[in-house]
C-alpha cells in the first residue's frame, strides 16, 4: 500500500504538485495520465525519494520514503534513460540489476527467456552497447529491468512512448498479467488514454499539479476522459 | 551567411552552462591563462639563448633536430584532446544552406583552436630572437612561415584521422621507438630530418613546400568531408562492437564486487575515463622533475613528500575527485536501486587503493634515484591510502558537474569544481603532508619526517568506518542536490 499525505512541490512560487491525501492500496494496477506539466514524473520522482517533498510524505508499505531506505528492496522503476547505464550490454545491465537484487544468472536468464517476443530479437546477443540501441530498444531494456528480482511494486512512467505497435500490444499483454498477481502494485503513466485504460483498473488525472479525478475503470471510462481532455 | 554562423558560435560559448562561474574565479582563470602564455613566451624568447649558452650547438639546428618529435608530440595531443569540427553541424544539414559552405565553415573553425595558435606562443618569439641574432631574415621568415604550415598541417591530419587508432598509435610507436634508439645512439632519426628542417631556413622558397601540402591536406579534407557529409556516413558516431564481459573472478566480494565489476568497465569503454587512466599514468613520471634535480626550488626536503604523493595518487586525483560525477548519466538508477551508499562509497574506494599500490609498484624505478626518494613514493602511497583516499570522496560530494563519458571535453577540469569547499579540501590532501614531513624533518631528523607521514597515514586507515560514516552522511545529504545538477547536462 501506497499513501501519500499533504503531498506538496514547489519551485521558486509555482506549485507543481499537491495531492492532500492518495492511497494505492496492495496490487492495484494504477493509471495516472494527464497534460504535459500536470506533474507525473513530479510524482513518481517523489515517490522514488529523487527530489525532496516541500511538504508532506509519501509512504511505501509503511516506509516513509524520503527518511528511510527500506523501501529500496521491494521497489523498482523505470522513469527515462537515466536509469540505463549507456557503456553496458543489455546483457550486462540485466545482471547488474539482478546482482543488486539478490538475484544470480540464472534467475536472470530465466525471467528473460519469458520476454523473448517482447525483445522481438533485438536486444540479447547484439554486441552493442545501450547507448548505441535505438530508443524503442533502450525502454525495452529498462521496462524488463525494472521486472527483475520479484519486486512488489513497480513504477513505469511512459512505458509505451517510443515503442512500436507490436511492442505496445505485447506491453498491455504484459502488463495486464502482472496486474493478475495481486502481489505486485503496478504504477503507469501514459498519454495514451486507450492504453491506459486498458490496462488499469483505477485512473487518476492530475491536472497542473492537482488531482482533478480518480476513476475506477469501467467501459465509459476511455469516453469521459476523452470528455475531459477534449473540452 | 557568415554573420549567422558567428552569432551562433558567439552564442554557444557565452551560454554555455559552464560559463556562468562567478566572477572570481572567472579573475582566476584569466590569470592562470596569461600565466601559462607568459611561460610559453619566456620559452619562446629564451630557448635561443639557453641552448646557446649550455653550448649545444647552433640553437636553430638545435631546434630543428628536435622538430620531428614536436610535431608528432603535437599530432598526438591533438588527437586525444581536440575536438572533431563535424560535432555541431547536424542542425544545419536540412536548412537552406550550400553544403559547401557549412564543410568551409567547419573546417575553418578548426583553424581558431587553441591547439594552433597556442604554437605562435613560442614561433613568434623565437624567430624575433633569430632575426635580433643576426640570421638572415629572408631565411627566418620563410623558416617560420613552413613551421606555421606544418602546425595547421597537423591540424588537418588530426581531422583526417579521427577515429583511426590505429594509425596514430603505429606513429607514436614509431617515434617512440625512434627516440629510444637516439638517446642509446642506435640510430639517429633527426639525422635524416633536420636537414629538411634547415633547408626551409637555407633556402627560404622551399617553404612553398610545407604551404603546398597544407592547401592540399585542405582540399582532400574538403573534398573528404563533403562526401561523407551523411548522418549514417561521416557524421555517425562510431559504435563498437560490444562484447559481453563477465569478470566472474570478482564475484567473491559480493554487492562490493558488482559495483567493481562496473567501474572497470566504465574506465575501459568510455573515452573520457581513459584519458583520466591515461593522466594518471603521466603523473608517475612527475616526480622526475623533483629527483632528476632538473628544476631547483624543487629540491628542498619537502617537495620530496609533495612528488611522492604526485607519483603514487595519479588515479587517485584525476579518477577519485570526479566520484560520484562518473555515475552522473545514471545517477538516478543508483538513487533508487537496492544500493547502500555506503557500499557504493567502499566499491571506489578500494579502486583507488588498488590503483594506487599498482602505481606505487610502477613507479618502483625511482630506486634508480636512490632509496630514499622511492621511500619518498612508498610514504606518499600511505598517505593517499590512508588521508587522501577519503578526502577526494568527501569533495567529490559537492563537485555536482555532470561528465559526459563519450568526450574528453574539460577533462582538464572544469571551473565548477572549483568551489570554495573543494579548494579548502586540497589543503589537507597537499600542504598537510608537506607540514607534517617538515615538522619531523627540522625538529627531529629526515627520518623522522617519513615516519611521522606515514603514521598519518595509518592513523585514517584505522579511522576507515568512521570516516565512511560520515561521508555518507554528507552524500545523503547532498543527494537531492546532486540529482538535480547532473539533470542539467552540461
Amino acid at each position: 500500500m501506497i499513501t501519500t499525505q499533504n503531498l506538496t512541490k514547489t519551485y521558486g512560487d509555482v506549485t507543481v504538485l499537491n495531492i492532500e491525501h492518495l492511497e494505492i492500496p496492495k496490487g492495484q494496477s494504477f493509471g495516472l495520465v494527464g497534460n504535459n506539466g500536470a506533474g507525473k514524473t513530479t510524482f513518481f520522482s517523489l515517490l522514488l525519494d529523487l527530489i525532496e517533498p516541500t511538504s508532506g510524505h509519501i509512504s511505501n508499505h509503511g516506509v516513509q520514503v524520503n527518511s528511510s531506505e527500506a523501501w529500496k528492496p521491494f521497489t523498482s522503476a523505470f522513469i527515462d534513460e537515466t536509469f540505463l547505464i549507456g557503456y553496458l550490454t543489455p546483457e550486462e545491465y540485466f545482471y547488474f540489476i539482478g546482482e543488486l537484487r539478490g538475484q544470480n544468472k540464472a534467475d536472470v536468464d530465466a525471467l528473460l527467456a519469458g520476454f523473448e517476443d517482447f525483445f522481438h530479437g533485438e536486444i540479447l546477443g547484439q554486441k552493442k552497447y545501450l547507448r548505441d540501441l535505438s530508443k524503442g530498444n533502450q525502454k525495452k531494456v529498462g521496462i524488463v529491468a525494472s521486472f527483475i528480482g520479484n519486486p512488489e511494486v513497480i513504477i513505469l512512467d511512459e512505458p509505451f512512448a517510443n515503442l512500436d505497435p507490436t511492442t505496445q500490444i505485447r506491453l498491455k499483454g504484459i502488463i495486464k498479467n502482472m496486474a493478475a498477481d495481486k502481489e505486485v502494485t503496478i504504477l503507469v503513466s501514459s498519454h495514451d488514454l486507450i492504453h491506459v485504460t486498458e490496462v488499469c483498473e483505477r485512473i487518476v488525472v492530475l491536472d497542473k499539479g492537482q488531482l482533478v479525478k480518480d476513476i475506477k475503470t469501467e467501459a465509459e471510462t476511455l469516453k469521459e476522459l476523452e470528455v475531459f481532455f477534449g473540452g | 551567411m557568415l554573420k549567422h554562423f558567428l552569432t551562433l558560435e558567439w552564442k554557444s560559448f557565452f551560454r554555455a552552462a559552464s560559463f556562468k562561474a562567478n566572477l572570481l574565479i572567472k579573475i582566476f582563470m584569466v590569470f592562470g591563462a596569461l600565466y601559462f602564455m607568459a611561460v610559453f613566451l619566456a620559452l619562446g624568447v629564451g630557448a635561443f639563448y639557453i641552448i646557446e649558452k649550455a653550448g649545444w650547438g647552433d640553437p636553430l639546428e638545435i631546434v630543428n633536430q628536435f622538430m620531428i618529435y614536436y610535431l608528432v608530440g603535437d599530432l598526438y595531443i591533438r588527437y586525444m584532446l581536440q575536438k572533431m569540427p563535424i560535432t555541431n553541424i547536424k542542425p544545419l544539414l536540412y536548412l537552406p544552406i550550400k553544403k559547401q559552405l557549412v564543410v568551409h565553415y567547419s573546417l575553418g573553425k578548426t583553424l581558431v583552436s587553441f591547439f594552433n595558435w597556442s604554437h605562435a606562443f613560442f614561433f613568434i618569439p623565437f624567430s624575433i630572437v633569430l632575426l635580433i641574432e643576426g640570421y638572415a631574415p629572408l631565411g627566418v621568415i620563410g623558416w617560420h612561415l613552413a613551421m606555421m604550415a606544418l602546425i595547421f598541417s597537423n591540424n588537418f591530419i588530426n581531422v583526417l584521422l579521427n577515429s583511426k587508432d590505429r594509425l596514430l598509435y603505429g606513429l607514436l610507436g614509431l617515434a617512440i621507438v625512434l627516440g629510444l634508439a637516439q638517446y642509446y645512439g642506435l640510430f639517429n632519426i633527426t639525422d635524416y630530418t633536420a636537414p629538411f628542417f634547415h633547408i626551409l631556413f637555407q633556402q627560404p622558397w622551399t617553404a612553398l613546400l610545407p604551404a603546398a601540402t597544407l592547401v592540399f591536406l585542405y582540399v582532400f579534407s574538403f573534398r573528404y568531408f563533403k562526401k561523407y557529409m551523411f548522418l549514417d556516413a561521416g557524421l555517425a558516431g562510431k559504435k563498437s562492437t560490444a562484447k559481453t564481459e563477465d569478470y566472474a573472478w570478482l564475484n567473491r566480494f559480493g554487492n562490493l564486487g558488482t559495483f567493481l565489476k562496473n567501474d572497470i568497465k566504465l574506465i575501459r569503454r568510455n573515452k573520457r575515463s581513459k584519458t583520466s587512466v591515461m593522466m594518471s599514468f603521466f603523473f608517475i613520471f612527475y616526480g622526475l622533475l623533483f629527483f632528476t634535480g632538473s628544476i631547483e626550488t624543487y629540491d628542498a626536503p619537502v617537495w620530496k613528500i609533495f612528488a611522492g604523493i604526485f607519483i603514487s595518487g595519479g588515479f587517485l586525483f584525476s579518477f577519485g575527485q570526479f566520484v560520484p560525477s562518473w555515475d552522473s548519466a545514471y545517477y538516478p538508477l543508483m538513487m533508487s536501486q537496492n544500493i547502500q551508499y555506503k557500499e557504493y562509497l567502499s566499491s571506489k574506494w578500494y579502486l583507488m587503493c588498488i590503483a594506487t599500490v599498482i602505481t606505487t609498484i610502477l613507479a618502483s624505478f625511482y630506486i634508480y634515484f636512490g632509496w630514499e626518494a622511492y621511500l619518498a613514493v612508498l610514504v606518499g602511497a600511505i598517505y593517499n591510502i590512508g588521508v587522501n583516499s577519503y578526502l577526494v570522496l568527501w569533495g567529490g560530494a559537492y563537485i555536482k558537474t555532470p561528465i559526459d563519458l563519450g568526450s574528453n571535453k574539460k577533462a582538464f577540469g572544469d571551473k565548477q569544481s572549483f568551489n570554495s569547499k573543494t579548494l579548502l579540501l586540497t589543503l589537507p590532501k597537499l600542504i598537510l603532508p608537506l607540514g607534517v614531513y617538515a615538522l619531523g624533518h627540522y625538529v627531529i631528523s629526515p627520518a623522522a619526517g617519513y615516519v611521522f607521514v606515514a603514521l598519518s597515514g595509518c592513523i585514517g586507515f584505522a579511522f576507515k568506518n568512521a570516516v565512511f560514516a560520515r561521508i555518507e552522511k554528507i552524500y545523503k545529504k547532498e543527494k537531492y542536490k546532486t540529482l538535480a545538477a547532473y539533470k542539467q547536462k552540461a
